[in-house]
């Protein structure tokens, strides 16, 4: 017992106190800035590997981006990817970066279903499925629930099964072969239920995109709540994304 | 000679792989492997010529630090003796090659798909009508668990045959994650492309399987990396060991119930992957690896900066492990739970910590030794038990081995440039060549292969994740085991879905 309270103490406080906004440490790659400098467009976006920069106006798609910093170390003076980790939209297009804007992504209000502010804003419980998911952000969804995190402040949390949860998070490309278990996890989850789209790879398939083994049709053909950009997604970026949409201002 | 030797990351020309009829390959094998406990295969894979399928079969020698190399022709539906009568390992490399051309195995056991490749011959077996093993019996039940776990993990199905609360059998299907990672090397031709695909081969392992790549491409291109790159790539793998063992270990004592450890082995986590967002902007590392040079050059300022983490880090690390080793109620699940014999390991071709759990001293690191490795004295940490007692003390002594690494890489970092190089151009690659890479992530031993045509292109990329062959040593090791036990013996193995998927 003496021993327990020993180790307890030795760990020092180790949550962060206000999560929206907490600074990350280090080179954070986040949301990228584009400034009005003329360079060789078709040569820049020629360096990404998933065809996320668009030219004249060069844009940056971060649904698409890997956040890999090609573009970046390539031309500097170009894009600046700064440490800002609110990425999370509401609306696909909003996670379009255009050339000369510097500030942050916000979910558009109008386009919040009624409900989910209504019925989540004091719990929300989350199913995750990962469906051709690297396990990096499985692992950084992991991480929201962790002692230094903490995501439970919110009352949300993620639960073993799909009848427990109020929506589903999913990861990954969505492979071929996850495509049923899917959309069967989905149809298990109570309505009114949400559906997250977390990392590059869920939002548009990212390096996958177009690849043979994989099957969209389930992120076509149903409503997105929220997407969450990373790859991996950051702790923070997932948690102030999901309290945002819930409408937790404290 | 029926085979040549080559060492970790050489590049040799096809045409210099002896190339055999199947029955003195098969034969060459079998010499090679029977009565040879410091040899496994650590690749054989099939590629399309024309109409014909060409064979090429690696095996190291842990003895003799080389790889010795093997190849043949055979033609599509061909009917062939089975390498897994002989040596058990082959298991699953048969049954992919099977999968992937419909080769057929007079004598294979069980020649059941390995993912459901989309690219696989046989498009009417699918997913949903996996073929398993059951038992007839009024005593005894099925339990089906998955594709989609209780908890943010990826997906795979668990069949376990039960008698009561006791395991007799465990058949594991996965598949669910195939994102077709192989054909995407081929299809994808710039090398920024190809790695970020070789980054998410699988994201708990990306400086393993990107520093496999990379070595595989800077040898292929004649590039030699310099000693910053060879320190960075080795002080990364060490950082994400440690990262990754500490972070089981919390989830072993979330799946017994123990609190006090998943909180604060959880939390030590987080400061070593802070580090890496520190050095290259990436939790998990990703963006660090790139082929021919390094983005983010190590430097005083960061040496230091993790020496302070590590002081930190280290006796917060050993307090907490050593109150886990004392306390009854863990011990009682983790000592003799899921266990396997040294036989066992050794028969179905088990690596990496798995196989250092029961005295299989199988480390890359020692063996076939690249980056910085062959600097360190290594001497791998080697359990005798087999049970997850073993693999916990296994992670806590790797994590400590890492860090003692670590402590002498950061007494003598090597001078960089200040400013990172411009990208030189190894997509042009050594034409008609063959090479191998081998790495030692987390897990244990990852392996890619690569064969180029006549102009330089990938004819194939081949990936061999440790997880390959260790995830049968989870189902054999949870036989007569209480069902209760499977999350402490999954976690204590802890292996990789997409890894293996691919």
């Amino acid at each position: 017992m003496l021993k327990t309270l020993k180790i307890l103490y030795h760990q020092g406080k180790q949550y962060i106190p206000d999560l929206r906004n907490a600074t990350v440490p280090g080179i954070f790659r986040g949301r990228p800035e584009i400034t009005s400098e003329k360079i060789d467009e078709k040569a820049l976006a020629e360096v990404c590997p998933t065809n996320a920069i668009t030219t004249d106006p060069v844009t940056i798609d971060l649904g698409k981006c890997t956040f890999c910093g090609e573009c970046s170390r390539l031309f500097p003076g170009k894009i600046h990817f700064t440490t800002d980790y609110k990425l999370s939209a509401n609306e696909r297009n909003r996670l379009i970066i255009h050339e000369g804007i510097t500030s942050s992504i916000k979910l558009n209000p109008d386009l919040i279903r009624k409900e989910i502010q209504k019925l989540f804003r004091g719990s929300l419980k989350l199913r995750q499925v990962s469906a051709g998911g690297d396990n990096s952000t499985e692992l950084e969804l992991n991480a929201c629930g962790n002692v230094n995190f903490d995501i439970g402040r919110y009352g949300i949390e993620f639960v073993a099964s799909p009848r427990h949860a109020d929506g589903i998070v999913i990861t990954g490309p969505v492979s071929k072969n996850m495509a049923v278990p899917l959309e069967l996890t989905y149809k298990a989850t109570p309505s009114p239920r949400i559906i997250i789209l977390a990392g590059t790879d869920a939002i548009s398939g990212g390096i996958f995109e177009g690849g043979p083994a994989i099957d969209r049709s389930f992120i076509e053909q149903n409503h997105i709540d929220l997407y969450v950009p990373g790859n991996p997604v950051h702790p923070l970026t997932f948690i102030n994304g999901v309290v945002d949409l819930l409408g937790i201002t404290s | 000679m029926n085979f040549i030797n080559i060492f970790n990351q050489q590049v040799v020309p096809v045409s210099s792989i002896p190339l055999l009829n199947y029955n003195s390959f098969f034969e060459t094998i079998c010499l090679l492997v029977e009565n040879h406990p410091e040899r496994h295969c650590v690749l054989y894979f099939g590629y399309k010529e024309n109409i014909s399928i060409h064979l090429i079969c690696c095996i190291a020698d842990d003895n003799e630090h080389n790889i010795k190399v093997t190849s043949s022709v055979i033609n599509e539906n061909s009917v062939l003796h089975s390498l897994t009568v002989v040596n058990l390992s082959f298991e699953k490399f048969e049954r992919e090659i099977h999968e992937n051309f419909k080769v057929n195995y007079s004598d294979h056991p069980w020649l059941k798909p390995v993912r459901y490749a989309e690219d696989r011959a046989d498009k009417s077996k699918t997913i949903a009508n996996y073929p398993f093993y059951s038992i007839d019996s009024e005593e005894l039940h099925e339990v089906g668990v998955g594709p989609v776990h209780a908890g943010i993990i990826e997906p795979g199905h668990f069949r376990f045959v039960c008698n009561g609360e006791q395991i007799l059998h465990l058949e594991i299907q996965l598949g669910y994650q195939h994102r077709g990672v192989e054909q995407l090397f081929l299809e994808k031709t710039k090398l920024i492309q190809r790695t970020i695909l070789a980054e998410s081969i699988a994201g708990d392992s990306v400086i393993g399987h990107t520093s496999a790549f990379a070595f595989l491409m800077e040898s292929l291109s004649g590039l030699m990396p310099d000693r910053e790159l060879l320190f960075s790539r080795t002080l990364a793998q060490e950082l994400e060991r440690i990262a990754i063992h500490t972070g089981d270990l919390s989830a072993i004592c979330t799946d017994v119930a123990y609190q006090l450890g998943s909180s604060v082995f959880g939390r030590l986590r987080t400061p070593v992957i802070n580090f890496f967002q520190e050095w290259c902007g990436n939790r998990l590392s990703k963006g660090l690896i790139r082929t021919g040079y390094n983005p983010f050059p190590f430097n005083r300022a960061l040496a230091d900066r993790l020496n302070t983490i590590l002081d930190a880090f280290e006796p917060d690390f050993i307090e907490m492990n050593s109150e886990l080793a004392k306390l009854p109620s863990s011990l009682s699940r983790f000592e003799r739970t899921g266990m396997l014999s040294n036989e066992q390991l050794l028969s179905i071709g088990t690596v990496g910590m798995s196989a250092r759990m029961n005295a299989l001293n199988r480390d890359i690191r020692v063996s076939h030794p690249y980056g910085l490795y062959n600097e360190f004295k290594h001497e791998p940490v080697i359990k005798h038990h087999g049970d997850v007692y073993s693999r916990v003390q296994i992670r806590k002594q790797e994590v400590i081995q890492s860090i003692s690494y670590i402590r002498q890489l950061l007494s003598q970092i090597p001078h960089s440039q200040a400013l990172p190089q411009p990208q030189p151009q190894p997509s042009i690659l050594k034409p008609d060549s063959f090479a191998i890479s081998l790495t030692e992530g987390w897990r244990g031993e990852i392996c890619h292969g690569c064969v180029t045509n006549e102009t330089g292109e990938m004819l194939i990329y081949k990936i061999k994740d440790p997880s390959f062959h260790n995830w049968l040593a989870l189902a054999l090791a949870v036989r007569n085991n209480e069902i209760s036990d499977f999350p402490v013996c999954n976690k204590s193995f802890d292996l990789s879905y997409c890894g293996h998927d691919l």
